[in-house]
């Protein structure tokens, strides 16, 4: 019998609204250390919390998109313990009834699609952070930055219904794509805006083996590699008659390994209670029907879509609807020239690769979902060949310029002008006897050879239809 | 002039059509203080050349305002922008507020002359300002005597004459308590009344700012003024009903008197006894009805609040740990830093109250006290509102007896002991006052304690003030 691991995640979710959760400083990131600070974010003796609206409807919104229930009446508790980033002493969060719960996201694995349910989502406040001179264990003093002190947070708790180290790392993809597509987290795991806590252990029978905390993982590569070492480490443990111990560990980013936590972390009693400062946030019926409106269609359901309604490949959607403005723009260029597949193809890799090469997003592309009518407009009509198209394309990418301008000013209209062309056939065939000789000697695969050279001949501008026809039919009067 | 002659109304009439300059009651009010602050001490910090120069100030000002020229006194744990907040504690001295607690705003808003900050139980904790870190602050009325706390000081502001009315902060009788003692007039508000923002925390769902006054109508214009929705409080209520003095002087004809049957198995000093029935009947002599009302868990309010204030308390004092501001006793470590500086920055009576907090939240614990604690506070307020079906208000003695000699109570619950009647108030959120009703054989003050529907503050103060007239 096989080791089955059973893993679960605690995921932060940073709400990206413009203020904090309790007070109305910025929540920019990356700003001089402590200069988004007031009284109350520093926890000055006297001050109070005041709920943030649009953290509860950014919550809201997780949590329908969650597929969670959104409970009507949910309530905050203060969570105790001392530490020099966490200026009150405790942290407000909520506990016994979170904003939403009992949720689930479906992911498609080699295994088939999976389903993996949530437990519960629940908003609280970010701490401050401190900045250690060295390491922790050694640090002579450290540094506290404020800015992110009460900055929003959406704590997701999966059920450990993860069996794979990829199914976590899906799970996170389509989180993260998720939380983009509703626009309520920027989803940057390098700027701590999704933090990932990992709960594992493995076991051959039906009992649950020992679960092992792996903290501060600080990317979904992190993650998976995490979890592939531990799951590895775990069994060589049993494998040896040894037993594995109850712990936090942390993944050493340069070795692989998970390794105990050198902290002298004691064992912590939150001693939570019901915060007396906030009543209980009580949400209608009607605010939720509202936020559900708001909500747009979710990268799994549109992946679907697109598939059906423009038969593009599973892969192209899946890759489309990883962002949803890609998936806008490419939605944009399909409802104004009707052609999917080819729009499809051009995006994912033209401009696609030229994102890549470049480092950009899609806003930033200058080739408008537009052009894309103009582009292909050109092709039917046949004033520019398919590989014209492409040229035309990279240099729209750099200049931002419409593609029937570009082909006009760079002169690659498609010569149509069947004396022009016949001047160019008539040359080629002078000028490549042998080729010639072996096509009237039945080697009609020669054919493709002698339409390059036209198309060379006319730097590319020859309609490749009309080449090939007045090539033949030139070559057909030789054999008489 | 003499300012132990005025009320806030007498004064303000004298203010705003230029008869008396805020100058000239700020040197009498000086002179008050010159004369009383070394026997009484009510002051943590006063600052003369301020006083002054603030009441030059508003003498340039637009002669406006409920409290135009009116010296206020105001207790050390609401935060006043620029100047020292030490809450009674080592651990805040030197602490220099940077904002306004929005009641202290209300006030400066309204034309007040700030007198200084008073003394009181560290952090707002304790019956007889004995517990402050720095000095304790004496009974007006008789030196050797305590004022009462934990707002003990302002309550000796006023009752020396060296304030015309001042901010308190009440979460067990912090309020009523002293002004019983001291014989003057203190109103506990209802809960979410007044916004608590930039009063520093004790107990939160407890804690309520109220003034002290001389009379019954000043309390009523303080409270005008201090009272109201704050968006920085989101326990602060959003009220229509701001108007407390327009039924002052009205007659209390079929008004319904509640006596609380319960309150007679405790045991209750002679004189305070015969004060409430004294009381009782000149109720019932302007028109009043007594009725006998029943509040079944009252001898329970004392144990809950002593569970549910100090688990409060232990998390609002968390912040007091020498990382960002106040008293800093540096360590080997992180760990005993904080050990260093907060045994060195809390008093006795904080500390307890910090370990039984955080016992009481303590993992297998919480469900036998926290919880318990929480359902008790329901049951009596589920008494109270079975009471006031019967009755318009209720009437108890503030306390059970006369002030206290400082240093004669060292047993920490016979001290809890001074507020069960006003402990049960605090737990049902409901507003309460405390009236002066005589004396007792040493010539100490005597106070009657009405206690009025949830936001019923205006009808609270109308027969508060028939009472008061009564009982002149």
């Amino acid at each position: 019998m096989e080791y089955k691991p059973t893993i679960g995640l605690e995921i932060h979710v940073q709400l990206s609204t413009k203020t904090k959760i309790f007070c109305r400083c910025s929540t920019e990131f990356g700003a001089e250390p402590n200069t988004n600070v007031c009284p109350v974010c520093l926890g000055l003796p006297g001050v109070l919390p005041v709920l943030n609206e649009k953290v509860v409807e950014y919550a809201t919104k997780l949590g329908l998109a969650l597929n969670m229930k959104i409970n009507e009446t949910s309530t905050f508790y203060r969570k105790n313990y001392f530490y020099p980033d966490l200026p009150k002493g405790y942290q407000i969060t909520q506990y016994s009834i979170p904003i939403a719960s009992e949720g689930f996201l479906k992911i498609r694995t080699e295994r088939g699609e999976r389903k993996i349910r949530i437990i519960r989502g629940h908003i609280e406040e970010d701490s401050g952070k401190s900045i250690h001179t060295g390491d922790i264990t050694e640090s002579e003093f450290s540094y506290i930055d404020f800015n992110r002190s009460g900055v929003p947070l959406m704590e997701i708790v999966t059920y450990p219904d993860i069996e794979t180290p990829e199914e976590a790392y899906e799970f996170l993809v389509l989180l993260r794509k998720t939380v983009r597509y509703l626009g309520v987290s920027s989803g940057d795991m390098e700027k701590g805006a999704l933090r990932c806590d990992v709960n594992i252990s493995v076991s051959k029978g039906k009992s649950l083996g020992t679960k092992v905390e792996i903290k501060n993982l600080n990317s979904f590569r992190s993650v998976r590699r995490a979890l592939e070492y531990e799951i590895k480490r775990q069994i060589e443990v049993l494998e040896k008659g040894g037993t594995v111990i109850q712990e936090t560990r942390h993944l050493d980013e340069k070795t692989g390994e998970t390794k105990p936590m050198r902290t002298k972390e004691e064992l912590n009693d939150y001693r939570y209670f019901p915060e007396p400062d906030l009543p209980p946030l009580v949400l209608t019926k009607e605010y939720i029907e509202e936020i559900k409106k708001k909500i747009p269609e979710l990268p799994a359901e549109r992946e679907e879509r697109f598939v059906k309604e423009y038969g593009i490949t599973r892969e192209y959607a899946h890759e489309i609807c990883a962002s949803k403005s890609l998936a806008d723009y490419f939605e944009n260029a399909v409802k104004l020239s009707n052609k999917p597949k080819e729009i499809a193809n051009y995006l994912m890799v033209n401009i696609s690769g030229y994102m890549n090469e470049k480092g950009i997003s899609i806003e930033e592309v200058k080739f408008k979902p537009e052009y894309f009518k103009d582009l292909l407009d050109m092709i039917d009509k046949g004033t520019i060949s398919k590989n014209i198209a492409k040229t035309v394309i990279a240099e729209s990418l750099n200049t931002g310029k419409k593609p029937s301008v570009i082909v006009k000013e760079k002169g690659l209209i498609q010569i149509t002008d069947t004396d022009a062309i016949e001047k160019a056939v008539d040359e080629v065939i002078s000028e490549n006897p042998k080729p010639v000789s072996q096509y009237l000697n039945g080697k009609t695969q020669v054919m493709g050879f002698l339409i390059g050279q036209v198309m060379k001949k006319t730097r590319g501008k020859a309609n490749p239809k009309i080449v090939s026809g007045i090539l033949a039919k030139k070559l057909n009067t030789m054999k008489k | 002039m003499e300012i132990k002659n005025f009320t806030i109304e007498d004064l303000t009439r004298l203010t705003k059509n230029g008869k008396v300059s805020v100058k000239e009651i700020a040197e009498s009010v000086i002179k008050e203080i010159e004369k009383n602050e070394d026997t009484i001490h009510a002051f943590i910090s006063i600052d003369k050349e301020k006083i002054l120069k603030n009441a030059e100030e508003l003498d340039k000002k637009e002669k406006k305002g409920k409290l135009y020229g009116v010296p206020v006194a105001i207790k050390d744990n609401m935060n006043l922008a620029d100047t020292e907040t030490t809450a009674g504690s080592k651990i805040l001295k030197g602490y220099i507020s940077p904002y306004t607690a929005t009641a202290v705003e209300k006030i400066i808003n309204e034309g007040a002359l700030i007198v200084g900050k008073t003394n009181m139980d560290e952090f707002a904790m304790g019956s007889s300002t004995e517990n402050s870190a720095f000095f304790k602050t004496r009974n007006p009325v008789n030196p050797e005597y305590v004022p009462g706390g934990s707002s003990g000081g302002s309550a000796a502001a006023v009752s020396a004459n060296e304030a015309i009315t001042a901010l308190g902060s009440d979460t067990g009788g912090s309020i009523r308590e002293p002004a019983a003692f001291c014989g003057v007039v203190g109103l506990k508000p209802t809960y979410g009344r007044v916004s608590r923002y930039g009063l520093i925390a004790f107990a939160s769902s407890l804690d309520q700012i109220g003034p002290f006054a001389k009379n019954v109508k000043d309390a009523a214009i303080m409270l005008e003024v201090i009272s109201g929705f704050d968006w920085h409080d989101e326990t602060s209520v959003n009220r229509e009903d701001i108007d407390f003095t327009s039924l002052i002087g009205e007659e209390i004809k079929g008004k319904k008197i509640g006596l609380i049957r319960e309150v007679s198995d405790f045991q209750i000093q002679k004189e305070v006894k015969s004060s409430l029935e004294k009381t009782a009947n000149l109720l019932q002599k302007s028109g009043a009805e007594i009725v006998d009302v029943s509040i079944p868990h009252l001898k329970y309010a004392l144990p809950a609040y002593y569970i549910i204030a100090p688990s409060e308390a232990s998390a609002n004092l968390a912040r007091f740990d020498g990382v960002r501001y106040g008293l800093f006793s540096e360590g080997k470590n992180l760990r005993e830093t904080y050990e260093k500086t907060r045994t060195e920055g809390f008093g006795t009576e904080v500390k307890r109250r910090i370990l039984i907090g955080t016992f009481a939240l303590s993992a297998g614990y919480y469900d036998a006290y926290y919880l318990k604690a929480s359902k008790v506070r329901r049951l009596i307020e589920k008494d109270f509102e079975k009471a006031f079906e019967k009755a318009d208000v209720l009437l108890t003695p503030t306390t059970s007896k006369t002030a206290f000699k400082i240093g004669e109570i060292t047993d920490p619950l016979e001290m809890y002991m001074n507020d069960i009647f006003t402990i049960p108030v605090s737990l049902a959120g409901l507003p309460a006052i405390s009236i002066p009703a005589g004396k007792d054989e040493k010539g100490l003050p005597i106070g009657m304690q009405l206690i009025g529907k949830w936001f019923a503050e205006k009808e609270l103060l109308q027969i508060a003030y028939a009472l008061e007239k009564g009982l002149k």
